[in-house]
């Protein structure tokens, strides 16, 4: 063993792992993010897979990838540009150098380098041989022929072999950068149980990429990054899809209704349809559906029957629901639709992350038909604003569209666990009081009450067709017709008053105020404290009510003389509350599918400013 | 937790008349529609199905027959167009103690709702659908509709319709229903025989009833229904019986191999012991599509009655028997389990 290895000290790192689709990206991701949040640093993650399953091997177009940020300290965002690469193969490396560090390390997987895969990449040239790698630190790893060799007696097949080389690398990951291997061992365990001769070879190559790092000349040194000073308490790893299952399930247990998903398997809302499934013991009924219609209608007479009824979708999903949220409007029922927004118009980029849904989710429907529409803002948030979601809708007979995003889906952050009891509960009633009923009668805050099948009395009937304030029945009387229509945009506009304010950070009194809403949080709120330590004086608010917006957004977008509006669509938000409000806005757009880096709102942020003055 | 599911009360079951059952709206559709007699005959038997009133949910899509829900005193969405099926499923699996009615037309139920249909079928959710099949659009004033024959003459086929028509029998034979049956407007007793024949079938009970639209269809099926046409014209499907029909009970019906016939018995062509015995309970959907295709042949009286009931369980029982067990086998949800779980680690 060689001895005295430098160990340098981080305060935080950005790795890519990327390879083929079949290479097991995603897995070697996730391994090394649960094994990095046990050692407690804070982290952000970013998977990025192609929208084919199996994409042919070898090709740029079936390169999948996992990011993973972690830090000694607080972080916002799976980091703007990765300190090191992990490619398994030409492909990955053409598809992710571009976005690397000046001075990045590219860890190599030397053996795929040859002929055949190198023009499947599409390169002319080797990039190791051209020169058009100068300046990253490559390190070539034989890791294909290392893999095999260690898993030479294992009895598996060469091709079975060559699917080990993902842990073979984790292994030696886990070295480098000074991460414990017993996490993966035991998972490894866990998860091939019934296979002990792969639970075995994995754990081989696990182990030889560990002592291959410890033993290679490739590498002289090794990195440490310190736990991070996070708040005190107990903290699991989270992605977004996972907090919003749980956030249903949670809010069923404290509203005390049953939880019913009506849903059509879509990327990238699936993973909720999956989790949800598995909660079964909490009386959680899942209804995978024939289609995204049925998803919803199925929804509704669900809450019709007093569930608390919720579709999970994307925006394609959205657009075929798009009648039903209307029947929904008009019965005044709770019910929650959820959009993963992705790229789009049509099926777009599936597996890619965008934030043009909101104009639809706003104002996607025939007719006056409001709806309240909020949006989760990181991984972790997407169980908060679930509950939130089951508050609101049960609380005020209303449609609730619930915006969450490919990107804080899929990412994952670590996520302080509440107790159970610190929870509120969601209050909900239902009636079944005779006297005096009428089903369209109003509460205080406008709602008609919930009577729901099986009660005694209260039999009546709902429908799309325009209804009676009231009594419910059918109307065309034009006058009640208005008032109707009234009542209902009053009903979601009053709810201002039951959400938070809009809440303003970083310099109050700033010139520059930079917004935003839902999963770009985490980019703009690194940029905007990055702008600040460099010097600039800036402030930040950003938007998680988008229906009503929150009662002083007026009263916030008017003190600033700059607004900066980062979207990631063509301005959607920046438009609502020019319209709204009266007030400029300078909006700040990407549309690649990707998340915006933190740089290029920080570069925006300056250019506004013009400089900072230090 | 509050409890959302009805409980059977050990109260001596509460007697309906059909007034319990109708509500204070005024009936809308065109005088003289079919669609009053099937009301009529829901409103007759509703008190004797043994259901609470409470209980009960009437779904329905867009459509003339759509109106029906509003006019029963019972729950009711009025829902939007196709989809009363998906609707109807939601309210049963939610809640299985519900009785849950679908009341539709051929254009809701097979053209923009077909795919719903098919699937209710499939899955055997326990909820009863009763298409008021009038080969027609009525509410939109007059087009043909996917039951129109084809060359139909309408308002969008000046010229005729060039496509063929589906056979509504065929179509949820085919999509696995468990319960398939057809009955007339204008045959009450047998319509309101069938209806609580459909209620006391567990799983998904389809009826098609031919209705006459007297404004956009009229007469369409007057050869099944008027007295001096419909004996010739129709056969009574009778479990473990012959299939006898004509003015005089003088013809029946053989089955040469795959090929249904009909057989004059005044003549000594056949005699009785010939005939079909019509068995609801077959197992093999085989004969009741031979059925169900009689209308394709101009040979052939109209069977109406039960085609085929089996027994198979049903989406909403499986759908809850599986919650019941996996709770035993994992325990009731626990909360703090729930959060508390995956990789954790503390700060301190
Ligand atoms: S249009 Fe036809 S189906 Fe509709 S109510 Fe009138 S008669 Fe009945």
């Amino acid at each position: 063993m060689k001895v005295g290895k430098e160990v340098l000290e981080l305060s935080d790192v950005t790795v890519r792992f990327a390879g083929d689709s079949g290479d097991g990206m995603q897995l070697t991701g996730t391994q090394f993010t649960n094994t990095t949040a046990l050692v407690g640093n804070d982290l952000s993650t970013l998977p990025d897979y192609p929208a084919e399953i199996r994409a042919p091997v070898g090709t740029t177009y079936g390169v999948s990838g996992f990011q993973l940020h972690f830090s000694s300290s607080d972080i916002q965002t799976p980091g703007d540009s990765p300190d090191i690469l992990v490619a398994m193969n030409p492909a990955a490396l053409k598809v992710n150098v571009k976005d690397l560090k000046h001075n990045a390390a590219i860890i190599i997987n030397i053996n795929s380098f040859d002929a055949r895969n190198l023009k499947l990449a599409g390169y002319d040239t080797n990039p190791l041989e051209d020169g058009s790698l100068e300046g990253y630190n490559v390190v070539q790893v034989p890791l294909s022929q290392q893999t095999s060799k260690a898993l030479e007696d294992s009895g598996l097949s060469a091709k079975e072999i060559s699917r080990c080389k993902n842990f073979f690398a984790l292994g030696m990951m886990y070295w480098l950068y000074s991460r414990p291997i017993e996490p993966t061992l035991k998972w490894i365990k866990d998860k091939f149980k019934d296979t002990p001769l792969l639970a075995a070879a994995n754990e081989k190559a696990l182990l030889a990429g560990y002592y291959f790092g410890e033993n290679t000349e490739l590498f002289t040194t090794r990195y440490q990054v310190e736990p991070a000073k996070l708040p005190k308490g107990i903290y699991r790893n989270i992605s977004g899809n996972e907090a919003l299952a749980i956030g249903f399930v949670t809010a069923s247990v404290k509203s005390g209704l049953p939880l019913f998903l009506g849903s059509y398997p879509i990327t990238p809302a699936s993973d909720i349809l999956h989790e949800l499934s598995k909660h079964k013991n909490f009386g959680v009924r899942t209804f995978q559906a024939e289609d995204e219609i049925a998803a919803i209608t199925s929804a509704i007479g669900a809450a019709f029957s007093g569930a608390l009824a919720i579709t999970t979708t994307s925006g394609p999903g959205v657009a075929l629901k798009t009648e039903a949220i209307g029947l929904a409007v008009m019965t005044e029922l709770p019910l929650i639709i959820i959009d993963v927004q992705r790229g789009g118009p049509s099926t777009g980029l599936p597996t890619k992350t965008e934030q043009s849904d909101l104009q639809q989710a706003i104002n996607g429907r025939n007719g006056e038909a409001p709806v309240v529409v909020i949006a989760a803002c990181t991984p972790a948030d997407c169980f908060n604003m679930a509950l939130e979601a089951a508050r609101l809708a049960t609380k005020y007979m209303v449609p609730v569209l619930y915006l969450s995003d490919g990107y804080i889906a899929n990412g994952s952050e670590p996520w302080k666990i509440p107790e159970p009891d610190s929870i509120p509960g969601i209050e909900v009633k239902f009636r079944t009081e005779k006297e005096g009923f009428a089903p369209y009668m109003r509460d205080e805050n406008l709602a008609r009450p919930w009577a729901i099948p099986g009660t005694a009395g209260l039999e009546h009937r709902i429908g799309g067709l325009e209804k009676s304030n009231v009594s419910g029945n059918v109307s065309y009387d034009p006058e009640n017709h208005e008032f109707m229509v009234r009542l209902r945009a009053q009903k979601v506009k009053n709810i201002e008053n039951d959400i938070p304010e809009l809440e303003v950070t970083g310099d109050i009194d700033a010139d520059v105020l930079v917004i935003g809403w839902g999963g770009t949080y985490g980019s703009i709120t690194e940029a905007v404290s990055r702008a600040r330590r460099n010097g600039g004086r800036v402030a930040q608010a950003h938007f998680k009510y988008l229906n009503p917006f929150p009662k002083n957004t007026g009263e916030v977008l008017n003190k600033y003389k700059h607004i900066i509006c980062a979207e990631l669509n063509m301005g959607q938000l920046a438009k609502f509350l020019k319209s709204e409000y009266l007030v400029d806005i300078d909006s700040f757009t990407k549309i690649q599918g990707l998340p915006f880096k933190s740089s290029e709102i920080e570069k925006k942020i300056e250019t506004v400013i013009g400089g900072y003055s230090k | 937790m509050i409890d959302n599911q009805p409980k059977e009360n050990s109260q001596e079951k509460i007697k309906y008349t059909a007034k319990d059952f109708t509500s204070s709206q005024d009936v809308r559709w065109c005088p003289g529609c079919g669609d009053y007699s099937i009301l009529a005959q829901v409103q007759r038997t509703s008190p004797d199905l043994g259901f609470k009133k409470e209980n009960v949910v009437w779904v329905s899509g867009i459509g003339c027959s759509s109106r029906f829900p509003y006019y029963m005193d019972t729950y009711g969405i009025h829902g939007i167009h196709g989809r009363a099926p998906a609707i109807a499923t939601g309210v049963k699996v939610n809640n299985p103690n519900l009785d849950v009615w679908v009341a539709t037309g051929d254009g809701d139920l097979l053209s923009i709702g077909g795919n719903h249909f098919i699937h209710a079928c499939r899955r055997n959710v326990d909820i009863k659908i009763l298409l008021f099949n009038n080969k027609i659009y009525g509410l939109t004033k007059g087009q043909y509709s996917p039951t129109s024959e084809k060359g139909k003459k309408t308002k969008s086929t000046p010229f005729g319709s060039v496509d063929f028509p589906f056979n509504p029998l065929s179509l949820a034979l085919g999509a696995e229903a468990t319960f398939v049956a057809r009955s007339l407007d204008r045959d009450p007793k047998h319509l309101q025989a069938i209806i609580k024949r459909a209620s006391e079938h567990a799983g998904t009970a389809f009826i098609e009833i031919y209705q006459n639209c007297n404004i956009f269809n009229d007469g369409a099926f007057e050869l099944y229904t008027e007295k001096d046409t419909k004996p010739d014209n129709v056969v009574f499907l009778e479990h473990g019986k012959p299939m006898i029909f004509g003015k005089n009970q003088d013809k029946g019906i053989k089955l040469e191999g795959l090929n249904p016939k009909v057989v004059d018995l005044a003549n000594g062509e056949a005699s009785v012991n010939d005939l079909w015995i019509h068995d609801e309970f077959d197992e093999s959907p085989a004969r009741a599509f031979i059925l169900a295709q009689f209308t394709e042949n101009e040979n052939m009286p109209l069977p109406v009655g039960v085609f085929r009931q089996i027994k198979r369980s049903t989406y909403d029982k499986d759908f809850h028997e599986q919650i019941e067990r996996i709770k035993k086998v994992k325990g009731e949800g626990d909360l703090k389990k729930l959060l508390f779980a995956g990789n954790m680690w503390t700060v301190n």
